[in-house]
């Protein structure tokens, strides 16, 4: 019985030949990512148990994003503490305002993650990376602390679903909804305790964008880890970003899958999850003319450049309806100079949208877009739980950013022109077995 | 042996509705603990008492990463989480920081709101005081046994240190 990709990393990372799901293995680490909520956390834990040194100061990213620029004094305290940290041991990859950018986002452009590495984040997003072939999950602060001072940490070996995914998405269809369909199908814990390993052929027609949005999300179906093969387009993407060495790892042909999800990517429509679960889905044509009072687009999961480039292109020469307000928020320094040098930042502004400085803010209902009570937000972000982004009885649509800029246009949900939604198109029937 | 009063809730209990992401901007566990569950629950941090239990369905702490969630449970006197399932992060922290958690559907089944109950964590027997019903827990491996002993990961880091 063979490996998965996933596990054949744990078992390199852990000096071992083999590991089976079920093994607790202590595994070394290649990178420790913590944030402005989850790094002070850390640095009280390491400094109550009087630790002296990290492993590592060249492995170690602090990032801080969440309610920066900071929203209130609390706020600013937490990030004192990060940046004390942060200095005193001399963190080569601290990023405070100016600089940082939200870490899923970040991380990758900076080429802080690469294929086959193995990386923990005090941030349950982490699971991003798997989008480069890397193993990558979300822990918690006493994690991050750990990892800091040993440069390792234990793991129980997971066990995996085959997700294959076939064809080519139709226009205006993303990541996004590949995501969003893939938690509507098998649940919010689904995936618990598992691996999600995509394969098929369909993984070529996807961009790094769309990847890195649907392993951002594989959490969201209680995954340890989400994990993408590496292919021409992973090898492009790291060009120019990481000069050091990294393996390649592919699942063997006769590794051991729990279960098996085929999803035929041409027959995908525009999907969205209702409040309050991810995994509460629905085609757009099944719901739309629901009543909206903001639009956000941005966050770790959809504040990317291809995001960007098609809010920009729906937007363009229209305005966004009156009664919504709708907030753009570009990931990364970089994303957002480059919105400007395409020109897209003039069409948001022209549309009447707000456009922030990098934050996950409004996602987390910190500050940049908290809803009052019974209000609803069509959200490119990656959880509507209840009171996630507001008053309790605010409620969250999230959605792929053509349908959160649509809808701004449209002042009600709905897709995209020319998508499957409006064409009639597309079944979104899949197997799971 | 703990005994005490069940406070019991559904699946998905997710990490924004145990401690909502609005007070994560103070970390202290006493002002964390005054907001725990308020989004699900209003009245619990007004309610529970030290010695109290948490009893749940499935995927209990799903979602965000924050320690804060079982820092919050903890900070207000819960001895433990009796779940049918446990996200996976929320299962990390819980270990990390030395708070017992328990997964068991039997006993989530059998156990109604308000029921007293006794939990053995050395063998893991869990019993219903109110309907005299007992149910054993699956076992935690040994060495995650020695980090809850240890009081947490850190803790156990340092003691091998020494």
């Amino acid at each position: 019985m063979g490996m998965t990709m996933s596990q054949k990393i744990l078992a390199a990372k852990a000096g071992l030949d083999i590991v089976r799901p079920g093994d607790l293995i202590e595994a070394k680490l290649d990178l420790v990512l913590g944030n402005d909520i989850t790094t002070p956390v850390a640095v009280k834990e390491f400094d109550k148990f009087g630790f002296t040194k990290v492993f590592d100061k060249d492995k170690i990213a602090i990032v801080l994003d969440h309610y920066t620029p900071c929203k209130d004094i609390a706020s600013a305290e937490l990030c004192a503490t990060a940046r004390e940290f942060a200095n005193r041991f001399d963190i080569t990859h601290f990023y405070d305002v100016g600089t940082m950018g939200i870490e899923h986002a970040l991380l990758p452009e900076k080429g802080l993650t690469a294929p086959g590495e193995l990386i923990i984040g005090a941030d349950s997003h982490t699971c991003t990376y798997g989008a480069l072939g890397a193993f990558s999950t979300g822990v918690g602060s006493t994690d991050m602390a750990a990892g800091m001072i040993k440069g390792s940490l234990w793991f129980k070996v997971p066990a995996a679903i085959r997700v294959v995914l076939t064809g080519a998405l139709q226009p205006y269809v993303s990541g996004k909804d590949v995501i969003l369909h893939l938690i509507g199908l098998i649940g919010v814990d689904g995936a618990l305790y598992q691996s999600l390993e995509f394969t098929g052929d369909g993984i070529g027609n996807l961009t790094m964008d769309d990847r890195f949005t649907i392993a951002n999300m594989a959490i969201e179906a209680g995954a340890k880890n989400g994990i993408f093969p590496v292919d021409d387009q992973t090898l492009a993407y790291m060009k120019d970003r990481v000069d050091r060495e990294y393996q390649i790892f592919t699942a063997d042909p006769d590794a051991e899958y729990e279960g098996e999800v085929v999803i035929d990517l041409n027959q995908l429509k525009p999907t969205v999850a209702l409040p309050h679960l991810p995994s509460n889905t629905k085609t757009v044509d099944e719901v739309q003319g629901m009543r909206i009072d903001q639009v956000i687009i941005g966050s770790c999961t959809n504040g990317r450049m291809e995001d960007m480039r098609v809010t920009a292109e729906i937007l363009r020469g229209k305005t966004v309806a009156k009664g919504v307000r709708c907030i753009i928020i570009p990931a990364t320094q970089e994303i957002y100079r480059q919105s400007i040098v395409e020109g897209l930042m003039e069409i948001f502004i022209d549309a009447g949208a707000a456009v922030s400085t990098p934050t996950c803010g409004p996602c987390i209902g910190g500050h940049m877009g908290v809803m009052s009570a019974g209000e609803r937000t069509v959200a490119t972000t990656n959880r509507n739980f209840v009171g996630r982004m507001g008053h309790v009885t605010s409620e969250i649509i999230l959605a792929s950013p053509a349908v959160a800029a649509a809808s701004a246009i449209a002042g009600v949900l709905v897709g995209p022109e020319d998508s499957p939604c409006a064409t009639g198109q597309g079944q979104s029937t899949v197997s799971y077995r | 042996m703990t005994t005490g009063t069940v406070f019991r809730y559904g699946d998905n209990v997710d990490t924004d509705v145990i401690i909502p992401a609005r007070y994560l901007n103070d970390p202290d566990p006493a002002a964390l603990a005054r907001h725990c569950m308020e989004d699900i629950d209003p009245d619990f941090a007004k309610n529970v008492r030290p010695g109290d239990i948490i009893v749940a369905g499935r995927n209990f702490g799903c979602g965000s990463s924050r320690e804060h969630a079982p820092l919050s449970i903890k900070a207000c006197g819960v001895t433990c989480v009796i779940a049918k399932s446990f996200a996976r992060i929320f299962y990390r922290n819980a270990i990390n920081i030395g708070f017992p958690i328990l997964e068991c559907p039997e006993a989530v089944d059998g156990i109604n709101p308000g029921d007293q109950v006794s939990v053995d964590f050395d063998s893991g027997t869990i019993r219903n005081e109110t309907t005299g019903e007992s149910f054993q827990a699956t076992a935690f491996p040994p060495f995650l046994q020695n980090i809850i002993r240890h009081g947490g990961l850190l803790a156990s880091i340092k003691a091998e240190e020494v």
